[in-house]
This record gives structure tokens, sequence and C-alpha cells, in this order.
């Protein structure tokens, strides 16, 4: 049976790991290759490096934090924030990566979803959407949550899924950095419209939100940052509470 | 020397990593007679099985060569798909036709691709499963899957059962990517490291 994935999160700046609090307020939490060693003895299912201030900053992924995580880690490597380009994706995948996200350069251009897809397989090619609740709909935002992108989440979520993104990473807007919990619905809603995984992020605080987000949510995939961060033995402790609830987790 | 064999389908970088870590010594053929003296051969790929168009007829000939001289194979993902007659994701082509059967689309009761951790239903004892526990999980990531015949080592479910490995004759195949499986992953590229080096491999008690 496929296992529920726990993803850790390394938002990366200048080489050093931040964690973000609703986007704004970064504050440093640690070095990116120890963390992701740490991370992996611990049994975390695969790892993901946002650059947190390259589209903002116009700034490349860094190749160097890339390598120094790939060279000793055999789980799967995501990298997001400043790949616009099919050359930014070629850097990122050559410097170890396994799989690019893509928010803002696929909202501005979807097409660059299908040329990344036929080039590397539909397998690398994750789109990140960024949604905040507006009524009953969910509004895509782009630029790390600062620009509306005129775009509602699932109709985005199965656009991008047909144009060849082989996973949504899902980000509640309003979640994230609260330690709330999941939007279970904003996941429930996007994963049941789309036949691709989806990794739910944004909100995570205790071992119940995982818990809700791959059940009521539908998620394939839990991301979070931060409450991995702060505590040692995290990741397998919540893997065993996984379990004892009846959820599929590889221990 | 291990021959890996790039033929366009994806970013080998994770691959030759994974074979640095095991201590494999490799090389990347630039022209089909260099296989000849390898001490095996890998095929990895990600993406569709169009992609194996970029084997030509020379590669499939020195590659079933190889083979015939009894140098280790290994097909990794779609490489393990183009161990068999071919696949319903590109009908058109021809995969090797070691192993009988073809490649089918994995149901859409179940999320596809199939992506992330699953456990390996081991079959029968395997030299490249060697030290791999029943029920060991492993990474996936793929939407096609290859049939369950005699060659099947390991299965795995996901909306239906598939075959995981494959072995017979010198010929090895998984579907999952060891070199994104972690310590387990790592075993099965140094059992194949260790088949390619040993004139006569035995599986160990």
């Amino acid at each position: 049976m496929l296992s529920k994935r726990l993803i850790a999160c390394l938002d990366v700046r200048d080489g050093s790991v931040v964690k973000g609090v609703q986007f704004e307020d970064l504050a440093n939490a640690g070095d990116p290759a120890a963390l992701a060693r740490r991370y992996n003895a611990e049994g975390i299912d695969e790892l993901v490096i946002l650059d947190v201030t390259a589209t903002i900053e116009n700034r490349r992924a860094l190749a160097e934090t890339l390598r120094a995580v790939s060279a000793e880690l055999f789980i799967p490597l995501t990298v997001g924030g400043g790949i616009r380009s099919e050359a930014d994706a070629e850097a990122a995948l050559d410097a170890g990566a396994d799989k690019v996200a893509l928010n803002s350069a696929a909202l501005a251009d979807p097409a660059l979803l299908t040329r990344l897809a036929s080039r590397y397989g539909s397998q690398a090619v994750v789109v990140a959407i960024d949604a905040k609740r507006d009524g009953e709909r969910y509004a895509v935002f782009a630029r790390s949550g600062r620009e509306a992108a005129a775009r509602e989440a699932v109709e985005w979520a199965a656009e991008a899924a047909g144009r060849g993104a082989g996973e949504i990473l899902l980000t509640s807007i309003d979640r994230d950095g609260t330690r709330a919990g999941f939007d279970c619905e904003l996941t429930a809603a996007v994963s049941s419209a789309v036949p691709i995984p989806v990794i739910a992020s944004g909100g995570a605080g205790t071992f119940e939100h995982f818990r809700d987000v791959f059940t009521a949510g539908q998620a394939d995939a839990a991301l979070a940052a931060s409450v991995f961060h702060v505590s040692e033995h995290a990741v397998s402790e919540l893997k065993a509470y996984l379990r004892a609830s009846g959820i599929a987790v590889r221990l | 020397m291990i021959a890996l064999v790039d033929y366009g389908a994806g970013n080998l970088t994770s691959v030759r990593k994974a074979l640095t870590a095991v201590g494999a010594e490799f090389f990347t053929p630039a022209a089909p007679a260099d296989l000849n003296g390898a001490t095996g051969v890998i095929i990895p790929g990600v993406g569709h099985f169009g992609a194996t168009r970029a084997i030509t007829e020379d590669w499939r000939a020195a590659i079933l060569a190889s083979v015939k001289q009894r140098t280790p194979l290994l097909g990794i993902c779609l490489g393990l798909q183009y161990l068999f007659e071919g696949s319903d994701e590109a009908p058109e082509l021809s995969g090797l036709g070691i192993l009988a059967g073809r490649c089918t689309l994995l149901p859409p009761r179940v999320k596809v691709p199939h992506v992330g951790w699953n456990s390996l239903s081991t079959r029968r004892r395997s030299l490249l499963l060697q030290g791999i526990r029943d029920a060991t999980q492993v990474y996936f990531t793929h939407s096609y899957a290859a049939p369950i015949t005699k060659a099947a080592v390991a299965t795995t479910e996901h909306g239906v059962r598939f075959a995981s490995a494959v072995e017979g004759d010198g010929v090895f195949g998984v579907q999952f990517h060891p070199e994104k499986s972690s310590d387990a992953g790592l075993r099965v590229l140094r059992s194949f490291v260790e088949i390619s080096t040993s004139p006569h491999p035995q599986i160990s008690k």
C-alpha cells in the first residue's frame, strides 16, 4: 500500500534555513545540509528546498546548497523558488534536485510545464499553488503570496495536471505559519479534482493536523517546516502516531 | 566498469551520485561499441516510453549482444519497462523483448502517477534483492507498470499488483528508484555492482 509522505521543507535564503510566518518575518533556523542529514536519519520521506527570496529578488535557486544536500542524501529532493525557465530547471536538476516546483513562472507561462515535462518527465515537474480563501472559492497568488493571479485554485490545479505537472504542492496562505492546522477543505477540493498527487502545506502545528489532512483533506503528502525544525524526533514520533491512527506511513 | 547508458530520458545526476556512493566504477558510453568490455550495463530512464526511441537500432543491438555475452543488465524504472516487449504508452515502439509481456497504464481508481514509498512483496530468492526484507519500502514514480510473470522477484500494489523487480539470466530490473530509496536502494545498487564484478554470483544463504 502506498504510504502517505512526510516532507520537510527547508526555506533557504543566502544558504541558510529560515522559517516563514505568513511569508514575512524571516528568522534563521540552521544549516541546510545539517538539517537534511538529521531529517534523513529520522526517516523523513522527501525534502523540499525553497529559495524563499528568489522570486522576489529575482535570484536563481542556490546550486551550492543543492549540491551539499544531495551529495549524501538518497531520498527525493525538490527545489522551488526562482525556477523561471528551462535553463533554471536544468541547473537545479544538474545540481542534484529530482524535481522542480514552479509557481509564478507557471502562472505566467503555463506551457512551461509541458516543455519541462516532455524534456524531464512529469515526475520532475511540481506545480506549486499558493491559495487564499475567497468566499466559497480559493484565489491563487503569485510572487510568494504578494500578487493576485486572477485564477481559481481547483481550476488551475486541473489545468496544470493536464499540461504535464506530476504533483501539486498546495499551500494555504491563510494557514501558513499559523500552526492552526492544514486547510483540509482546500486540500480535499483540489485532491478530489485532479488525478495526480497533492502535497498539503501551510498550518501544521500538531500530530492531529497531519492525521486530519491525510483523512478529511485527502492529501497524498504533507509538508511542514518549523514543526519539524524545532523538535528532535518529531518525524519518527509523528510517523508512529500516524501508524497508530491507521494511516500508512514508511517506518 | 559499468556502462550507464544515457539516452536523454531524464536527468542522471541522482543515479551517478548513488553509484558513486556505493563505490561503483562506471562510465557513460559514447558509442554502442563502448559496451564491449563493460562489466555491467545500466539502462536508467524516467518519463514517457517514447523516450526509448532515442535508443537507436545500433544501441539496441549492442545491448542485446552484451546480454548474450552474459554481461549483467539492470533496467531502472523506464529501463525495466524497456526490458519487456513494449508499452501501451508508446505502442508503435518495441522494447528489448528480453522479458515476455507488455506494460500497461495503472488503473484510474488510484492516483496516477504512482508517486511515493510503497512496499515490496518479495516472491523468491534473488541476487538483486539480497538483504532486502519482505515489505521493505522503496520510492516509486511512474504511470505504467510491468506484468507479473515468472521473471518477477518482487511485486507492489497500487490499484493493481505489478512487477516491481524482475530477474532472470543476468537481466535485472527495478520499477522503483534505488537512487532515491535511501539505504534499501543503495543496497540494491551495491548488489548489482557485486553481480557485475563477480564472475559467478551466488545467492547468499
